[in-house]
């Protein structure tokens, strides 16, 4: 029997990086060995908010969730014995990816190989950091106009280039429904094209290539049939945008194509080895359709939500994307959806839903002028709101968090903190002596030269991609890069999103509660306040953000000033607005670190008598490390339960006046 | 000491008077208690708070802040001009105390507070110190203690702050307790025609508008505003109201902005329109306190609204917190036949 004509299957990646260049390289060399096809590079914090390892803002996060890239010597170390020229990579950066580029052409350049050849894409969205994932620098319009520098440079000079990888996918984590996830990330990419298309460099010719090179980054959840419908809208949707909106006539150009990072939001802590069965399902939504289905794909790891984790727990995920490609049939059929009335129904109005959502958005001036009124974030918030109290009584469903929690030991966690990933503490330390021995032997006058060239480039209105190539060549560090364009452009910090007003109590534990505060408060004499605070770099606020909205429904007074505070302001803050609480969130593994600080310095202001509480990925190691050191109560994705969680502060108030 | 108008003080108020001397004294560190204290509705507390503010009063030239209220509609950008403001004054040395208002939850008591800056501005300088508040009693209105507040940051910082929602009705109870009422308008929006209607146009003292990048459309708010206010009446102490295009973003506009705002100030202390208004501004919130806790009836039991501003203005060395708990007392006492 003659073996069927199959597809090519999608690129296969896995999103990883950590410590150091080096550590990370051999990662990537033994995943390559394995069969994975491309490569999806995690960048740490510093890197991807543009500081160098030795900046105060960059303490406890060095090497944390990504690999610190600081310069052409890290990112050649980054890709050694990997030819850039056959390679596809995926660079997971926004605010710095101008940056990341110059320094991933300049290292190509290095290893003799012709940029023009180079395959991957910078994910570059800067939308999605300010609604969702927090990385943002610059305020929204800067960021734009480097968008449009890099769509236009690559065009011509990296045409296998994808400038921009719109993301959807954030906005899922962040709690969008599918109707929302396709709207917003539409008026995006409509943002960036509309802007392109203003410029005065930008040949009309042009036009139909920088179209057909903006590609979509999307998320997969656990509703996969829900899912298949999305990816067909938005196919659709694609197709109709750039006809109808932007006349492009040849339809190759107007394919929709799109990488995908299956859901994370979805992954439970408790019984954590069914993370492998709802990330097979997921996958399933973006692979089965043909017509929609997706060219490359990364897939989490079933830990992910206990720590990081290690090379075996992502290679069981290398497994299934295998095992789905080369043992299925999946790529032998044409589109197996055609003509069924089910998912076409639903794919229209999907479509229909998400386009009124898109024209209300680009009525309102677009996705910027959405951003500054926090619209979007709003909705987003609301949805996830929604999200998490339909967990909280029931109504949604998950296995083994709130339905079917009986379980038998795993033998999968019995290992402790031997299941996980724990990065070496030493990694920030050897990053900043290899930062300062790269310094020390740079030419301090090509330096010099090349940062004042960027910026008279950038002031004169010039593309930042030419003189941030020299400015790599020249040994300029990623602080120094990101600072020069601080200096012209100015830092943002985004609306939180969190609206003021109350709501009245869902359920007769959240009216117990708030009858709590109130007695509380009396006691206290003035209302119970908390301080809702996020130190260090990683900007994942929804975390924040949902305690904020359930401390305000039970009556609290929140102070919660949004991502990327010091431990000293925090500190401060504490002081200045007189609050009874302080609960910090944290996602990126820092804790240790940020945490005692905030606590040492609580104490130095005479504060130390304050109940902290802590939220994040936080290992039981740590979190047992973290009560020794004072903390009061830490919590992890397991305490879904946002009502106990209040319950439990007010008792700690109450017990500690 | 008290004077013969206020009862001899009860409990302890040693605590209290070495607090109201630190705070004359300019010590930053002695705020965060003062504050706390006079939101503190205990009994107790509350008598330490009279006994606080009764200090200050009887210092009030010490009480140096000048007091600027920021109101405009959600989205006007008052929070960002806020932020405009402080790194415009630090650089010359000038301190800064922020009250942010926010309307808290009816039902709940819960309130949001911070988002306020959108950029980081200082937040290691002992120059600055910002404080949120819900405001919880008054719809639309601003907290008690906010008052109380004013007067402890005035006592350390050089201007006072006090930035609050703007919906109409609040413009007037705020401009009650500053020296100056900036209103902050949303190029465009429609909310200087809505201010026009409300027939509040002469409230403030300086008018902005924010966003002055966006171009064309602030500019004809900016002349909208300025001939709505050339139709109005001219007002009585001779003061102007000079209406400022300004960028927070891009900071073009603020020096004009600071100008405007000492020029008022000065203005005040040469026509004695400050002082004034701050007397008048304790008469309001006097009667407003009592006016919400015993009604009409009860204003009339001792001889309603104009009786009792005469009562408060030869009270001068009684803070409005002890004024309100005297008079609310002898209301009370009236009410019940005692």
């Amino acid at each position: 029997m003659t073996a069927p004509k199959r597809d090519r299957p999608w690129l296969i990646r896995t999103y990883s990086g950590h410590s150091s260049a080096r550590a990370s390289n051999e990662l990537y060399r033994a995943n390559l060995a394995k069969g994975q096809t491309g490569l999806s590079v995690a960048f740490d914090l510093p890197t991807q908010t543009g500081y160098d390892a030795d900046h105060p803002l960059a303490r406890g996060e060095v090497g944390k969730v990504g690999v610190p890239i600081a310069h052409i010597d890290d990112m050649s170390q980054l890709f050694d014995q990997i030819p850039l020229a056959k390679m596809n990579s995926n660079l997971t950066i926004n605010a710095t990816a101008a940056w990341l580029l110059a320094l991933y052409a300049a290292t190509a350049e290095r290893q003799g190989a012709d940029p023009a050849a180079l395959q991957g894409t910078t994910q570059n969205d800067i939308v999605k950091e300010y609604l969702s994932r927090g990385t943002y620098v610059f305020p929204p319009e800067a960021s734009l106009r480097l968008i449009t520098d890099m769509v236009t440079y690559t065009v011509d000079a990296i045409p296998k280039w994808n400038p921009v990888n719109i993301c959807s996918y954030h906005l899922q984590e962040a709690g969008a429904t599918p109707v929302q996830e396709i709207a917003y990330a539409m008026a995006n990419a409509v943002g960036v094209l509309d802007a392109v298309r203003a410029r005065d460099d930008v040949p009309e010719d042009a036009l139909p290539r920088i179209f057909g090179r903006i590609s979509f980054f999307l998320n997969a959840g656990i509703r996969f049939v829900e899912e298949v419908c999305k990816c067909r809208a938005m196919t659709a949707l694609w197709d109709d945008l750039g006809r109808d909106r932007y006349g492009i006539e040849d339809p190759q150009m107007r394919r929709f194509r799109y990488g995908v990072q299956v859901n994370s939001l979805g992954l439970t802590e408790a019984q954590p080895e069914n993370n492998v069965i709802r990330i097979v399902l997921e996958s399933l939504g973006v692979t089965l359709s043909k017509n929609a289905r997706t060219r490359s794909l990364q897939l989490p790891a079933w830990n992910e939500a206990l720590g990081l984790p290690r090379p075996w727990d992502q290679q069981w995920s290398l497994r299934i994307q295998q095992i789905l490609a080369y043992e299925t049939d999946l790529l032998e059929h044409e589109d197996i959806f055609e003509g069924s009335k089910v998912i076409e129904a639903r794919t229209r109005s999907l479509q229909e839903e998400a386009l009124a959502e898109m024209q209300k958005v680009l009525d309102m001036g677009g996705v910027v002028a959405a951003i500054d009124n926090a619209y979007m974030k709003q909705r987003l918030v609301e949805s996830h709101t929604a999200r998490l109290r339909a967990i909280e009584s029931g109504d949604l469903k998950v296995v083994g968090v709130n339905a079917f929690t009986e379980t038998e030991p795993s033998p999968l966690t019995a290992a402790g903190s031997d299941s996980i990933l724990v990065v070496d503490e030493g990694a920030e330390r050897e990053q900043i002596e290899r930062l300062d021995a790269f310094r020390s032997k740079r030419n301090d006058a090509d330096v010099k030269g090349a940062i004042t060239n960027l910026r008279d480039v950038l002031k004169n209105g010039g593309n930042v991609m030419p003189p941030s190539i020299r400015a790599a060549h020249a040994g300029v560090t990623t602080g120094e890069w990101a600072d020069t364009l601080r200096d012209l452009f100015g830092e943002y910090r985004a609306p939180t999103g969190v609206t003021a007003s109350g709501r009245a109590a869902t359920s007769a534990t959240t009216q117990a509660v708030r009858a709590r505060v109130d007695a509380v408060s009396e006691k206290l004499g003035r209302r119970l306040k908390l301080l809702v605070g996020k130190p260090g770099l990683d900007g994942h606020s929804n975390g924040a953000e949902q305690i904020a909205v359930a401390a305000r429904d039970v009556g609290m007074e929140v102070v919660y000033d949004g991502i990327r505070l010091t431990p000293e302001e925090i500190a401060a803050s504490a002081r200045d607005e007189g609050v009874h609480v302080i609960g910090l969130s944290l996602l990126s593994g820092s804790h240790g670190v940020l945490v005692l600080d905030v606590l040492k310095r609580l104490a130095d202001l005479g504060l130390g008598d304050i109940p902290v509480v802590v939220g994040g990925i936080i290992p039981e190691a740590d979190a047992s490390e973290l009560r020794e050191a004072g903390v009061q109560r830490v919590y992890t994705p397991k305490d879904f339960d946002l009502t106990r969680i209040m319950g439990e502060i007010v008792d700690l108030v109450s017990d500690a006046d | 000491m008290p004077t013969d108008a206020a009862p001899a003080s009860r409990g302890s108020s040693g605590g209290s008077s070495a607090l109201a001397a630190r705070l004359l004294a300019g010590d930053r560190a002695a705020v965060p208690e003062a504050l706390n204290l006079v939101d503190d509705t205990r009994a107790p507390q509350r008598e330490q708070a009279r006994d606080l503010l009764d200090t200050l009063q009887r210092n009030r030239e010490s009480l140096r802040g000048h007091r600027v209220g920021i109101t405009g509609a959600p989205g006007a950008g008052k929070s960002t001009l806020l932020d405009a403001l402080v790194r415009n004054l630090r650089p010359r040395g000038r301190s800064v105390g922020i009250l942010a208002i926010d309307p808290s939850s009816q039902r709940t008591g819960g309130a949001l507070l911070g988002d306020r800056f959108r950029v980081r501005s200082g937040a290691n300088d002992d120059g600055v110190y910002l404080r949120s508040m819900a405001a919880r009693d008054r719809l639309g209105g601003i907290a008690d203690a906010t008052a109380a507040s004013v007067e402890i940051l005035g006592a350390v910082f050089d201007y006072v702050f006090v930035e609050t929602v703007g919906v109409g009705q609040s413009e007037s109870e705020i401009s009650h307790g500053v020296d100056t009422l900036v209103f902050v308008a949303q190029p465009g929006a429609g909310d200087s025609l809505q201010f026009m209607k409300a027939g509040i146009l002469e409230l403030p003292d300086v008018f902005v508008v924010n966003k002055a990048d966006i171009g064309a459309v602030a500019e004809r708010t900016a002349s909208e505003l300025s001939s709505g206010l050339g139709l109005s009446t001219p007002r009585a102490d001779g003061w102007e109201a000079p209406v400022l295009l300004v960028s927070a973003r891009d900071g073009a506009g603020v020096d004009a902005l600071v100008d405007a705002v000492d020029a008022h100030a000065q203005h005040g202390l040469e026509s004695g329109a400050r002082e004034a208004g701050r007397r008048a501004g304790r008469a309001h919130a006097v009667c407003a306190a009592l006016a919400q806790r015993y009604g009409a009836y009860g204003l009339e039991r001792v001889g309603g609204r104009d009786a009792l501003e005469v009562r408060v203005r030869e009270a001068e060395e009684e803070s409005v917190a002890s004024l309100v708990h005297r008079l609310g007392q002898f209301i009370e006492g009236a009410l019940t036949g005692r």
